[in-house]
């Protein structure tokens, strides 16, 4: 029976494995021809639409398209940070399930499905099932002003073009903070207590930073919006010298890090996962999750993982410009090769104790950030 | 030659062979935590048996304000499988197996000290190669002891990577383990007066070949790991065993050199010939905080493995190319009545083995075990007291305890 079952999965395994290469590649090229895309089917809009729907019509197609990036994103995420773990640790990594196991993600996605819907028999029921969904919107609710790049004629490639995008980024993320916090309070579980409790002072705490180093960066552009910042940063030398991270050498190279290392921190990636820190507290606030609840969780991780990224790549690697023009390729390639650096990191350094975490945003990170953003901001009068 | 603790003597009234106790009386709790005794703010967090960092089937409670212990009490005996009851049913030899079974990771350790025990008991010496094949031994099972207490201490602090590196290297151990007696983990390799099988043809240089190559490898994972600074923030102020409440406390081996007293049985007592052999004592040094602290002990045994390695060498050159290994193998083990301790320097510390031998009879009368770990663990709620939660993790990875050797 066993043996049977393996042939019947060996004959399935190459045909398959075409599924996420092609979907892929699919979902990479609509990003390289975002623009000619959009402005197809703007005119498309603008004949076939009632004028009073035109809008809802619009928005509906750019959040379908975003989330269907986002939800592909973990299936590919998790494939590549098993493969970074395993060539940083001398392994391979996932090798059976389809070539060089790009299934893998797919079979566990499947697994997490059939999964058992447990809930606790102490734990408070609506959090517990609240918390996840809550998370999940969190993460996908930020990328609607995040801007893909812009057309030939002018018009911003966003669900949303906020004026104050930034702003609105910010308030968002906190959404974050309160899921975990819902589901560590939620699972009735001492563990999930303390990654509960342990995330908020945390997320909380990283806040602060992170809205002063966009604040540097905002003081710097004189603009609250994404496609004007990046526009900013557009020309000059090979096309990246202009680059925000590359002025005031090296205020803007220290915020850079800055960010990420908050971004890190927002995310609970290693160092500071405190929050799951697997050793101490087992799974810290998702203890009691299975199943496709744990999977939303996932879901949001590798999302804010993304979205973090991505904010660095707009606010100071120059968002879609860089060498070879302007693409919304060039964005996602430079926040996933943030993603990558996020993985390398998680699978080098140890962790952090929960002190000490804070010591590092309230002793360096925030006195370095204000000082930072008044640097700037002095010398951007001055100059 | 006789002794009052053996039965038959006056003043002994034999020790107990049933445990007698009343069915009817309600279970003593008087150790654990009661809720009445909390104060407000104060929390009783249950850590194992089934947590993934207790190195074991290890239970503690932890009364806890926040992140912060307030007291900790450790719960043992969650692995224990009456090994010392056990030994007095089976013959001498018989008791060598169960001896694997205490410290699985460091099993050569075990058997050879129960070995060395018995052999003094009965007054045989080895002959010179099978001491270098022990020696050889002993100290590739303490560099496969301590790559795994490195590697799963990397993974408590949150670094999963050195842990993978570490257990590559052990890996190689324990091939060469497989390759010597067949088994990867319970060797049965250390007999009474020898040991089970001769080195096959090629072990020495395939063994050499491995120091070799292990040694570029665990000056990388000590590069990734001992010095980061992260880690040293996580290790280099925590749990302090000050030297004299480590000679208070009994500790040995690591743990107790890791607070900065040379004390190596290797050297101060030697077995086996050990005082022919060059290697040095590490002790901690305080490099990174009070001396005595997690990472001393840590470093200490990163720092040892480079000593072992030095060893093996010396014993890979002096071992003599014949000799019977089997040589001085009683067939009979029935040593008059007495008794016998021995001690060696097993990978965790001091691994001594106490046997008292009835007159004549062929299982020994009372065999006890003083396990390294088992003392290391008496100090445990003096050091975490007032540290935090993660700092247990980090503390018992330190004390690198092993529940088998504990429990017994």
């Amino acid at each position: 029976m066993i043996t049977r079952f393996r042939q019947v999965e060996m004959r399935l395994m190459g045909p398959l494995t075409a599924i996420p290469i092609v979907l892929a590649t699919v979902v990479l090229v609509t990003i390289a021809a975002l623009p000619f895309v959009s402005a197809v089917l703007s005119e498309w809009i603008r004949d076939a639409v009632p004028a009073g729907l035109q809008h809802a019509v619009a928005v509906t197609l750019g959040t379908v398209g975003f989330v269907a990036v986002l939800a592909l994103n973990p299936i590919y995420a998790i494939w590549l940070e098993r493969k970074v773990a395993a060539h940083v640790q001398d392994r391979l990594g996932p090798m059976r399930v389809g070539w060089h196991g790009l299934l893998q993600s797919f079979a566990d996605g499947v697994k997490l499905l059939f999964k058992e819907d447990l809930v606790p028999k102490d734990a408070d029921r609506v959090l517990f099932r609240l918390a996840p969904m809550v998370a999940i919107a969190g993460a996908f609710a930020a990328f609607v002003v995040i801007p893909w790049g812009v057309r030939a004629d002018g018009a911003v490639l966003a669900v949303s073009n906020l004026n104050i995008g930034v702003l609105y980024f910010i308030a968002i993320t906190s959404i974050g903070a309160l899921s975990v916090l819902m589901a560590g309070w939620g699972s009735n579980n001492k563990y999930a207590l303390y990654g509960g409790m342990r995330a908020a002072a945390q997320m909380v705490s990283y806040e602060i930073p992170t809205a002063i180093l966009v604040l540097v960066v905002v003081a710097q552009v004189g603009s609250l919006s994404l496609p004007e910042i990046v526009a900013a940063q557009a020309g000059g030398f090979l096309g990246i010298s202009n680059w925000l991270v590359f002025q005031l050498f090296p205020l803007n190279l220290i915020a850079f890090v800055l960010f990420f290392i908050c971004g890190l921190a927002e995310t609970n990636r290693t160092p500071f996962d405190i929050p799951e820190a697997e050793s101490e507290l087992v799974a810290g606030f998702h203890t009691e999750y299975s199943g496709m609840r744990f999977a939303f969780f996932f879901l949001a991780e590798y999302g804010n993982m993304l979205l973090i990224s991505m904010l660095a790549a707009l606010l100071f690697l120059g968002g879609w410009v860089g060498p070879v023009g302007s693409n919304p390729l060039l964005l996602f390639a430079k926040a996933f090769g943030l993603v990558v650096v996020q993985m390398w990191l998680r699978w080098t350094l140890p962790r952090l104790r929960v002190d000490q975490l804070m010591a590092v945003c309230w002793k360096y990170v925030i006195p370095i950030s204000f000082f930072l953003l008044v640097v700037v901001a002095v010398l951007k009068s001055i100059l | 030659m006789s002794s009052p603790r053996l039965p038959g003597s006056t003043g002994f009234d034999g020790a107990p062979t049933v445990t007698l106790y009343d069915e009817d009386l309600p279970p003593d709790n008087s150790y654990a935590f009661s809720p009445d005794e909390l104060e407000e703010d104060e929390m009783i967090l249950n850590m194992g048996p089934q947590h993934p960092s207790t190195h074991g089937v290890l239970r503690i409670e932890l009364k806890t304000d926040g992140e912060i212990i307030k007291d900790s009490r450790p719960h043992i005996g969650y692995l224990h499988r009456n090994f010392e009851k056990h030994a007095e049913n089976i013959d001498y030899q018989g008791v060598i197996p169960f001896t694997d079974r205490m410290d699985y990771v460091g099993s050569m350790g075990n058997s050879l000290a129960y070995a060395l025990t018995v052999e003094k008991l009965l007054g045989i010496t080895v002959g010179e190669r099978v001491a270098c094949i022990r020696i050889i031994t002993a100290e590739l099972q303490r560099i496969a002891s301590h790559l795994l207490a490195m590697g799963t201490y990397g993974m408590d602090i949150g670094a999963f990577t050195p842990f993978l590196l570490c257990f590559q290297q052990r890996e190689r151990v324990l091939d060469l383990f497989e390759w010597l007696c067949g088994a990867r983990l319970l060797y049965n390799y250390n007999w009474v007066g020898g040991v089970s099988h001769d080195l096959p043809d090629g072990w020495t240089d395939r063994c050499g070949r491995f120091l070799d190559e292990f040694v570029p490898v665990l000056d990388e994972v000590d590069r990734l790991l001992s010095h980061n600074k992260i880690f040293i923030r996580r290790t280099g102020d925590v749990g302090i065993i000050p030297p004299e409440m480590a000679r208070d406390y009994a500790l040995s081996g690591p743990n107790l050199r890791g607070s900065g007293i040379s004390w190596d049985l290797r050297r101060d007592d030697p077995y086996l010939g050990y005082e022919d052999y060059d290697f040095d004592v590490i002790t901690g040094t305080g490099a990174h905080g009070p001396i005595g602290s997690c990472w001393d002990r840590y470093f200490v045994r990163v720092r040892e493995m480079y000593e072992s390695v030095r060893i093996v060498r010396q014993a890979l050159e002096r071992l003599p190319a014949e000799g019977d290994v089997r040589e001085n193998v009683p067939r009979f083990i029935r040593p008059s009545a007495g008794e016998a301790y021995c001690r060696s320097e097993a990978p965790r510390g001091e691994l001594g083995f106490y046997i008292v031998a009835d007159q004549k009879k062929p299982i020994p009368y009372r065999v006890k075990g003083r396990s390294p770990c088992f003392v290391a663990m008496g100090l445990f709620h003096e050091i975490t007291r007032g540290e935090m939660i993660a700092d247990i993790i980090a503390i018992i990875g330190s004390l690198d305890i092993v529940l088998g050797e504990i429990d017994r």
